[in-house]
């Protein structure tokens, strides 16, 4: 370790949708590393341990190093002579470069979309058609007598959600921590998440939905089918129990993971969870929350939604915004083949989508902006290096509960940000957009 | 032989810290092309820790290692890996107008192939 040694208090980890803030870094400046994070879990350490300043070029076209300069002008070529140009990802990035990012949608009069289409979308279409009884974290932290886990496995996704905010930790009306917490998982498989339950309620796969309306019935007092039972595999005396507990609390949490949303029934299951904390409103006091996985996927969801009034999926081609999931969500746009550019902001879909949609990103070119080599920088036609939002990068990002947090980065990257790259593009796209826009304009009057 | 299984796709730690190391390195690609197998299952089909099997669904099929998981933690009949370039191979696009693909709780085909020279 050299001597240029620098102490970041209080800085953030944006790994996951925790953004724990209580990050104690250690940072070699000589060396542009962090050596050490304290507080940090086991994510958030190889996080702050992983990223360092790699020798990579900070620009590729076709493969080849290039300029910055060179390479946002090539990026910026494709997206205005696209006629279906779209935009994937924004949630490993400040809320100051997904704002960039939707100005040049709107400019382009593209389609934007983000990661949340293929993680808690299902839970914003549910938000629309049932609402939502929300809270902070805070809250959990210092009333919740009652969590409930649903679909999700926070012990291995989001470490310190138990020990900072939902479990284990005391809070001003829980001063002895979870032994004045009463801990249920529900879940079709024992995780690592499950020894921290008291009470561990084993659902057939795809049957939450069930589970959940023979809840909310129970909860109101009817006489559900026996035969539930056996349809969700949970026994009837372990639902009139959680029924019993439900009602009873003082503070309840439905907390609720993508087993809910990557599964059959989708929105109607998130849907239904949504609808039991309401329900359960006329007795005690419930909320529910889910449970968010990317650092800032959070802030792209609440900026997203500010700019255009809807959270995902938004197509501005008529040049004003317009929602509609299955049509302009990435998967959709790209398996479909409709999509014929696509700039893609600090995510990966070359790794994790559907093999049709990525078989078609090989098809069209795609711009990336990211920290690392991905499966997608591989196949783009224009890659951007960048730094690293919260460890060499400044901004805004979102915590789970909708909490905006200031990142305090640690060291300076040789890599533009993303919001650099994004401000740029958007300044080519405007200079070029005066040939275009009148050629875009007569093509949407047609 | 062939059988019929629920596969999940999910998170594990070990994806989390792999996936910030690069992923397109050796441990990320290890973990992703890492399926857990009911241990029951497992012998049954005579498969033991870290033998090849093929996953397969009418979209595509995907060459991975099996892992034993007790029983008590995972019921016969269901697989769980990693999210991945793996289980991408697999996943159908059809998002019924909601843009999520069926990520989890889907049927493959489970076949045990030999074991590579």
């Amino acid at each position: 370790m050299s001597e240029n040694i620098r102490v970041v208090e209080h800085a953030t980890c944006t790994f996951c949708g925790c953004v724990c803030d209580d990050m104690k870094l250690t940072v070699d400046l000589d060396k542009h590393c962090i050596t050490k994070a304290d507080n940090a879990c086991v994510l958030g350490k190889a996080w702050f341990a992983e990223h360092v300043i790699e020798d990579r070029p900070a620009a590729l076209i076709d493969g080849h190093p290039a300029s910055v300069e060179d390479a946002v002008a090539e990026a910026a070529r494709i997206l205005v002579t696209a006629r279906f140009p779209i935009t994937y990802g924004l949630s490993d990035t400040t809320c100051e470069a997904q704002r960039e990012a939707l100005a040049i949608v709107d400019l382009i009069r593209g389609t934007v979309d983000t990661t949340t289409s293929v993680c808690h979308g299902p839970t914003g279409i549910a938000f629309q058609g049932v609402g939502e009884s929300t809270m902070t974290l805070g809250e959990v932290k210092n009333r919740a007598d009652l969590l409930i886990f649903w679909g999700g496995n926070p012990g291995e996704a989001h470490p310190r959600l138990f020990a900072r905010y939902a479990v284990t930790t005391k809070g001003m009306f829980i001063p002895n921590g979870k032994k004045d917490r009463t801990i249920v998982m529900v879940d079709v498989r024992r995780t690592p998440s499950t020894p921290v339950a008291n009470i561990f309620l084993q659902v057939k796969p795809g049957r939450d939905f069930e589970l959940l309306w023979a809840l909310r019935a129970m909860v109101k007092g009817r006489k559900v089918n026996p035969d539930v039972e056996q349809v969700t595999g949970v026994p009837l005396a372990a639902m009139q129990d959680l029924v019993e507990r439900m009602k009873n609390c003082r503070y309840g949490v439905l907390f609720f993971g993508m087993g809910l949303t990557m599964t059959r029934g989708r929105h109607f299951n998130a849907g239904a969870l949504l609808a039991l904390a309401t329900d359960l409103n006329e007795f005690t006091h419930f909320v529910a929350k889910p449970v968010r996985g990317h650092g800032n996927v959070t802030g792209a969801d609440n900026l997203t939604s500010w700019t255009t009034g809807y959270p995902f999926g938004v197509n501005f081609s008529r040049g004003y915004p317009r929602f509609n999931p299955g049509e302009f969500t990435t998967v959709d746009t790209l398996s479909r083949g409709d999509a014929d550019a696509a700039l893609i902001i600090a995510s990966d879909p070359g790794s994790n989508f559907p093999k049709a949609a990525i078989e078609h990103m090989k098809r069209i070119p795609v711009i990336v902006l990211d920290t690392k080599a991905t499966e997608t920088t591989r196949l783009a036609r224009v890659a951007f290096t960048t730094a690293t939002y919260g460890i060499n990068v400044g901004g805004t990002v979102y915590r789970m509960d909708d909490v905006p947090i200031t990142l305090r980065p640690a060291f300076d990257s040789p890599y533009p940000s993303d919001q650099t790259v994004l401000t740029a593009i958007k300044n080519k796209v405007r200079e070029l957009i005066g040939d275009t826009r009148a050629s875009g304009a007569a093509r949407a009057a047609a | 032989m062939a059988e019929t299984m629920i596969l999940i796709a999910g998170r594990t730690s070990k994806q989390g810290t792999s996936l910030n190391a690069g992923k397109l390195k050796d441990e990320y690609r290890d973990v992703t092309s890492t399926v857990e197998m009911n241990t029951d299952d497992m012998s049954r089909l005579s498969l033991k820790d870290g033998d090849p099997i093929r996953l397969s669904t009418s979209i595509g099929e995907t060459m991975v290692r099996c892992k034993g998981r007790k029983p008590v933690d995972l019921p016969a009949g269901m697989l769980f890996i990693a999210y991945g370039p793996p289980s991408s191979q697999l996943l159908g696009s059809d998002t019924a107008g909601t843009g999520m693909p069926p990520s989890k709780h889907y049927e493959v085909t489970v076949e045990k192939v030999a074991a590579g020279p």
